[in-house]
C-alpha cells in the first residue's frame, strides 16, 4: 500500500483538516443554537461558555492550517505550467483541465471560485473564536453578538463547503499527484 | 426595590460591546477585501503582478496577504477605538454580514467578471 506525497499532502489538507473543519462546523451549530434561539438564552455553565471559545478557537486554527496548506503546498503543485510538448498532462492538473471542454470549467469557476472563497472561512471563524472567548458567559447579555457569531459561523461553514466540494471534484478529474513515494504498508509476497 | 439593585448590578457587570463590534466589523472587511483584491489583480495585469509574492502561488499569495493584514490593521484599530465603549450593533452586524455576503457572491467567477 503506498501513497505519493503530494497525495498524502493534498490527504492531510482536506480529509484531515478541510473535512475535520466541516464536521466541527455542525458541533459549533449545536453549541450556538440554545444560545442564539430563545429568547432567554440556555443558561450554559461557566465551564461551557469556555468550552464553546475553545471549541471556536480549535475550528479557527483548523481553517488556518487548512487555507495554508492549501495554498502554499498544493496549489503550487496544481498551477505548476507543463514544459511546451508535453503530452501527458497528468502531473499539471490545472493544463490537463483547460486541455478539455469537458473538464475546463472545473478550473475557470471551481478552482477560482475555491481558492478565494477558502480565505473567508479563518478570518469568519477567527473573529468567531475571538468574541467567544473575551465575552464568554457575558454573551448572554449580548444578543446581537450572539447573532453576529451564528451569522459568520454559518456562512463560514457555507464558505468551507464549497471549498470543500470543489476541492474533492477538482481532485476527482485532475488529482495532485507525484513526489516521492511512501510505502504504507508492505505487501506480502504471493 | 430589590429587583432594581439586581438589573443594576447586573448590567454594572456587562462589558462593552466595542471589542466585539470591532472584529465583527473588521471581519466583515477582511472578508471583502478578498473579493475585492481578487477582482482587482483578474482585471490588471499590473495589479496580479504587484500581487505575486511569492511566485509558485502567484498573486493568490498578495491577494489573501494584503487582505490579512489590512483586516487585522482595521480590526487593531477599531478595538483601540472602541474596546471601552458600546457601539449600535445591530448596524454593524448589518454592514459586516453584507459585507461577508458580497465577498461570496464576488468571487464567485461569473459575478466577479462582470466587473
Amino acid at each position: 500500500m503506498e501513497i505519493t506525497t503530494r497525495s498524502l499532502w493534498t490527504l492531510v489538507h482536506g480529509m484531515g483538516f478541510g473535512a475535520l473543519y466541516l464536521l466541527a462546523g455542525s458541533g459549533a451549530i449545536a453549541l450556538l443554537y440554545p444560545r442564539f434561539s430563545a429568547d432567554e438564552p440556555a443558561s450554559a455553565s461557566p465551564k461551557g461558555d469556555r468550552f464553546l471559545g475553545i471549541y471556536l478557537s480549535a475550528m479557527a486554527a483548523l481553517a488556518w492550517l487548512t487555507v495554508l496548506s492549501g495554498t502554499y503546498v498544493i496549489y503550487p503543485w496544481y498551477r505548476a505550467t507543463a514544459p511546451a510538448g508535453t503530452a501527458n498532462l497528468a502531473a499539471y492538473p490545472r493544463a490537463l483541465l483547460l486541455s478539455h471542454p469537458a473538464t475546463k470549467q472545473w478550473h475557470l469557476i471551481g478552482m477560482e471560485w475555491k481558492e478565494h472563497v477558502a480565505w473567508l472561512v479563518p478570518i469568519a471563524i477567527t473573529m468567531a473564536a475571538f468574541v467567544a472567548l473575551k465575552y464568554a458567559r457575558d454573551l448572554r447579555n449580548h444578543p446581537q453578538l450572539r447573532n453576529a457569531l451564528y451569522g459568520f459561523v454559518i456562512t463560514s461553514l457555507f464558505a468551507a463547503g464549497i471549498a470543500g466540494f470543489f476541492g474533492a471534484m477538482l481532485d476527482k478529474n485532475a488529482p495532485v499527484d507525484g513526489g516521492q513515494t511512501v510505502r504504507l504498508v508492505q505487501g506480502e509476497k504471493e | 426595590m430589590s429587583t432594581q439593585v439586581a438589573v443594576t448590578q447586573e448590567n454594572a457587570a456587562v462589558v462593552a460591546n466595542g471589542s466585539g463590534a470591532a472584529a465583527i466589523l473588521s471581519a466583515g472587511i477582511g472578508s471583502f477585501a478578498v473579493a475585492l483584491f481578487a477582482i482587482a489583480a483578474d482585471k490588471s495585469a499590473f495589479i496580479k503582478d504587484l500581487f505575486v509574492f511569492y511566485k509558485p502561488t502567484g498573486a493568490l499569495s498578495g491577494e489573501t496577504t494584503v487582505a490579512i493584514l489590512l483586516w487585522l490593521a482595521v480590526w487593531a484599530i477599531l478595538n483601540w477605538r472602541w474596546r471601552k465603549r458600546n457601539v449600535s450593533l445591530q448596524r454593524i452586524n448589518v454592514i459586516a454580514l453584507v459585507l461577508l455576503g458580497f465577498s461570496l457572491l464576488l468571487t464567485f467567477p461569473p459575478v466577479g467578471d462582470l466587473f
